[in-house]
């Protein structure tokens, strides 16, 4: 399988595999899988020539002789029937299992431990999007989630609405968002990558595109970002078409729903999007964030997202091109 | 209690006394536990060709990155419908339907011991079925089989939609439930004499066991789904979090009856290979002990793992780390009877007969899903894979290759026993090998998808996240399955009426149901088999029949029993006749009961009161007059005055003395 995985892996695209580990954590996991894989290979071999010996040895002597029961039918050549299951059915798995459960309490035991130094990310699952906030520097994002290669993260995650679950293999295992709850996710990054994840608990008609990035960066780069983000940077809209946009976002619905820092826009039933222009993707990495995505997002984000909450605008064409043109500056 | 080697008995003048009457009102009031079976069989594969269907139109959709087959909302109506039908209406059903022919053949009784709530429990699982996909008017469940609260509260899923579902699995729950019951006292007190414990053929230890897990796991499923109802309906806030309830709690409730009901699929599932492999290996099944003892084992450990299907929800490591070795020790017992039936074949002939080799393709099928059902159990490497198309690929392996292959072999097996006539083993041999390519290619590439990221129920996924190609091969081998299944719903039409004659015992098997005649007369057994071993049919030949005792404990047991209505009842543990338990005659009672709770699940659907209360004043007046009219049900047939007994016919081996072949579906 492992084989496979690396055909699929290297033919098309770049999948986010677990096995392409680019954190201690989801390293970790891959290394049990190594183990299981190893382990579970010679069981599938071994059991399933078992099998194909019995069928074959029994076909073999069915020949000359005649068909049928024998009575009261207890043939005594080869092993006994109690040593095929003694040692098939109890031995041989008893040590395979009693591995794998010390594997598992090792291992668990590392995973998800509290570490010195732990940068606070909280994201809240929505439908169908991820609110991100560094509370520390309050700083709010959403569906890219920027940390520091080398140092570990405690990702607080929850829910104010349905149960999803928080997904980017190649850096840790998911856990779920849960209303109610806060759960940590623990684990650091060990190489920089932008690392695609996805909500992993069926959470309703977008689940298909609650996606997310994890933009691991060398530390300087994480904090020149943090930096530009906490001082409010790239805020004033660039030019006159984008100061007309300001003002339609404003007067219009969007700012009943989305927050832009430092605007009386302060909705916050929709993403943040003081950070927008820099983002690489819209409606929680389903298109790219291009100037005609976004027209069209704004027009219609039924046409990119069914099902999605946003409703539809009926803004003229000039006031879509120029909240586009605002939106593209925050930066 | 003497003992004759044939009983003599007119065949005609007593099928007469057992007889349906004809047409639609003997539909409608049957209460033989055979023609239940039957149409237990044929609706669950209604439902079971419905939902291939679906998953047929999803694989259409996921052929293809940005595929626009099938919008979010009906993918994910499928998705749900897919697995609903596939657990409740099918899975589930099917094996009770099997249960419900074959055990009063296997332990040598003439029914069921509650054949009209037999009857009952069928109806209520058809109507509940009908109410379920009822909804395809109006929208069907979305939310997923198994739910997922809040999602399937009334806030975030204000349709219909979800009633449906969740009244649904409430109404069919009760079908399983009196089914189990059924079963169980079956079992127990209606076994021919000498067929002690631990003669019981192991299909009819698995079905003990399925049945006392029902009873146990359902409620669990019923208070789940109930107490989401009352929230939705009632305004209650169980597992609503912003009213203080909670919706890990439903999580819990649902799993507590969800795991053990994979073991409830999966425990009968491994019984028919108990009974295919020893028939097709010309020995006894190695092991009988241990595997009768794995199935006890793996009923009690089945409920101490429900929480590895919530492993990435947050709980203590230390609990969490409890499940996950449970979750490993409930191998071993799955392992014995891995081997027991590996060394049944080893020591034995093989024939490589139809069920043979779907029974050859389950032990390499169950194998991996075994083996990813461990990996699974390892609580770290779960984190990476739960909720993924890992996940997917390991349930199909399980459920439908260690469970629907053993029951395609069963139909291989069985049907000559139920129709009379043999199944074309050509194209069912030809029907093994596409269902076992094609199942191979749709359900292995599964697991390298979960491993790339991909999420389960998506309906759509993005080209540059390399999943496409993958998902093409398993749309490919999709419909290969797919066509591998519709050769043997060929098959089966085809040989049901041009099928050759069965005979009693085409495969030279051990049990009980292979004495009668195919398919066996209304009455089961004119005189009750005596039984020695546990493999009567090898080890007893002639098979003895009891004769009618004078006592009141042994006058059924001959073919004066028969004659009576009557089947012997013996002690549950060493089987020494009792008494008689009288077989009720025909009614429409059940059907009209489960019509009454019908009309009360619609009146909660659609929350009118009047509705509501027409469906429980029908159930409880019909019910009333079942409790209250069983006297009088009982009395002994006016024939049986002058009912001849002749001596000339030997039971049993006239053909044509029994029903014609092709006669025995219902």
């Amino acid at each position: 399988m492992g084989l496979v995985v690396a055909l699929a892996a290297g033919c098309s695209g770049d999948p986010p595999s677990m096995l392409d580990a680019r954190a201690g954590e989801a390293r970790r996991i891959a290394g049990v899988w190594w183990l299981m894989f190893a382990l579970a290979t010679i069981v599938y071999v071994v059991v399933a020539a078992f099998i194909v010996v019995a069928v074959v040895r029994g076909r073999r002597e069915t020949a000359g002789q005649k068909a049928g029961p024998e009575r009261p039918s207890e043939r005594g050549d080869g092993p006994k029937d109690d040593t095929f299951i003694w040692f098939g059915g109890i031995v041989a798995p008893v040590i395979i299992l009693g591995v794998l459960a010390v594997v598992t309490v090792n291992t668990t035991g590392v995973l998800r431990k509290q570490q010195q130094g732990e940068l606070r990310i909280q994201v809240v699952g929505k439908r169908w999007w991820w609110d991100v906030r560094y509370p520390e520097d309050r700083v709010t994002t959403a569906a890219e989630i920027h940390i520091p290669v080398g140092r570990p993260v405690d990702i607080e995650l929850t829910s104010d609405n349905v149960i999803h679950s928080f997904w980017v293999p190649q850096l840790a295992g998911k856990l779920d968002t849960i209303p109610g709850q806060v759960n940590h996710l623990r684990l650091r990054a060990t190489e920089a990558g932008a690392f695609r994840g996805e909500c992993a608990e069926y959470c309703g008609i977008q689940h298909a595109h609650m996606s997310l990035v994890v933009i691991a960066e060398p530390p300087v780069d994480f904090d020149r970002w943090m930096i530009r983000r906490r001082g409010g940077a790239g805020l004033a809209p660039t030019s006159e078409l984008a100061a007309r946009g300001q003002v339609v976002f404003t007067r219009e619905a969007c700012a009943g729903c989305h927050t832009i820092r430092g605007t009386q826009a302060t909705g916050t039933v929709g993403p943040d999007l003081s950070d927008f222009g820099s983002r690489r993707w819209i409606g929680s990495v389903t298109v790219a964030n291009t100037a005609a995505n976004l027209a069209r997002w704004i027009a219609d984000p039924e046409s990119i997202k069914p099902g999605n909450l946003m409703p539809p605008t009926s803004l003229s064409s000039d006031d879509r091109d120029a909240i586009a043109a605002y939106l593209e500056g925050l930066k | 209690m003497a003992i004759v080697e044939t009983p003599a008995v007119s065949e005609n003048e007593l099928g007469e006394l057992w007889e349906d009457a004809p047409g639609l009102p003997g539909f409608f009031s049957t209460v033989d536990h055979k023609r239940i079976g039957m149409r237990y069989i044929y609706t669950c594969f209604f439902f079971f060709f419905l939902a291939g269907l679906m998953a047929l139109v999803m694989r259409a959709q996921l052929a293809q990155p940005d595929a626009k087959v099938v919008g979010p909302q009906l993918f994910n109506e499928l998705f749900t419908m897919h697995g609903v039908t596939m657990i409740f209406l099918f899975n589930t059903p099917v094996l009770a339907g099997f249960g419900n022919y074959l055990i009063p053949l296997q332990i040598g009784t003439r029914d069921m011991a509650f054949p009209r709530l037999n009857a009952f429990s069928y109806w209520v699982f058809l109507l509940g079925g009908i109410f379920m996909y009822s909804s395809f008017l109006f929208g069907m469940p979305d939310g997923g089989w198994f739910g997922s609260s809040p999602l399937v509260g009334k806030t975030f899923s204000p349709g219909l939609n979800i009633d449906f579902w969740g009244l649904g699995i409430v109404f069919t729950g009760l079908s399983t439930t009196v089914g189990s019951m059924n079963f169980i006292v079956t079992i127990f007190k209606l076994r021919a004499p000498g067929m002690s414990l631990n003669r019981m053929p192991i299909f009819v230890w698995s079905m003990l066991v399925f049945s006392f897990m029902a009873i146990f796991a359902v409620p669990a499923v019923t208070l789940a789904t109930g107490l989401n109802e009352l929230d939705r309906l009632f305004g209650t806030s169980f597992f609503v979090p912003a009213l203080g309830g909670s919706a890990l709690l439903y999580q819990h409730l649902f799993w507590f009856w969800g795991h053990p009901e994979v073991y409830i699929l999966f425990v009968p599932a491994t019984g028919m290979i108990s009974q295919i492999v020893p028939a097709f290996s010309g020995r006894p099944l190695s092991g009988y002990l241990w595997v009768a003892g794995s199935l006890v084992t793996v009923g009690f450990i089945s409920f101490g793992v429900w929480v590895h299907h919530m492993f990435a929800t947050g709980m203590p490591a230390v609990a969490m780390a409890f499940f996950s070795g449970v979750s490993l020790i409930i191998t071993l017992p799955s392992g014995v009877q891995f081997f027991a039936w590996i060394a049944t074949m080893w020591k034995g002939r093989v024939r490589l007969t139809t069920p043979m080799l779907f029974a050859i393709g389950f032990l390499l099928i169950f194998l991996l899903g075994g083996i990813t059902g461990v990996m699974v159990a390892v609580l770290p490497f779960d984190w990476q894979v739960t909720d993924s198309y890992f996940v997917v690929a390991h349930l199909h392996y399980v459920l439908n290759g260690a469970v629907v292959f053993p029951i395609f072999g069963a139909i291989y097996y069985w049907m000559p026993k139920m129709t009379g006539r043999m199944l074309n083993e050509k194209l069912g041999k030809l029907s093994f090998w596409v269902m076992f390519v094609g199942f191979n290619i749709t359900f292995f590439p599964m697991h390298i998808l979960g491993f790339l990221g991909m999420p389960r129920r998506i309906y759509t996924y993005d080209n540059g996240l390399g999943w496409a190609g993958l998902n093409a091969m398993v749309s490919i081998g999709s419909a290969i399955f797919g066509l591998g299944t519709a050769i043997t719903l060929f098959n089966w039409i085809w040989s049901r009426r041009r099928g050759v004659a069965a005979g009693d015992d085409p495969w030279d098997a051990d049990s009980l149901e292979w004495s009668t005649t195919s398919p066996p007369p209304h009455y089961n057994f004119a005189a009750i088999p005596l039984v020695a071993s546990r493999h009567p049919l090898w080890d007893q030949r002639p098979l003895p029949f009891a004769e009618s005792g004078d006592e009141p404990e042994t006058s059924g047991l001959g073919i004066e029993g028969a004659i009576e209505r009557e089947t012997p009842v013996t002690s549950g543990i060493d089987t020494r006749p009792e008494g008689n338990l009288q077989i009720p005659h025909e009614t429409y009672l059940p059907f009209v009961v489960a019509l009454g709770l019908s009309v009360l699940f619609v009146g909660l659907l659609v929350q009118a009161v009047a509705v509501g209360a027409a469906g429980v004043a029908l159930a409880v007046v019909a019910a009333w007059w079942w409790a209250w009219r069983t006297e009088e049900d009982l009395a002994p047939p006016d024939v049986e005055a002058d009912a001849p007994v002749r001596d000339d016919v030997p039971a049993g081996a006239p053909a044509g003395a029994g029903p014609e072949p092709g006669d025995g579906a219902g």
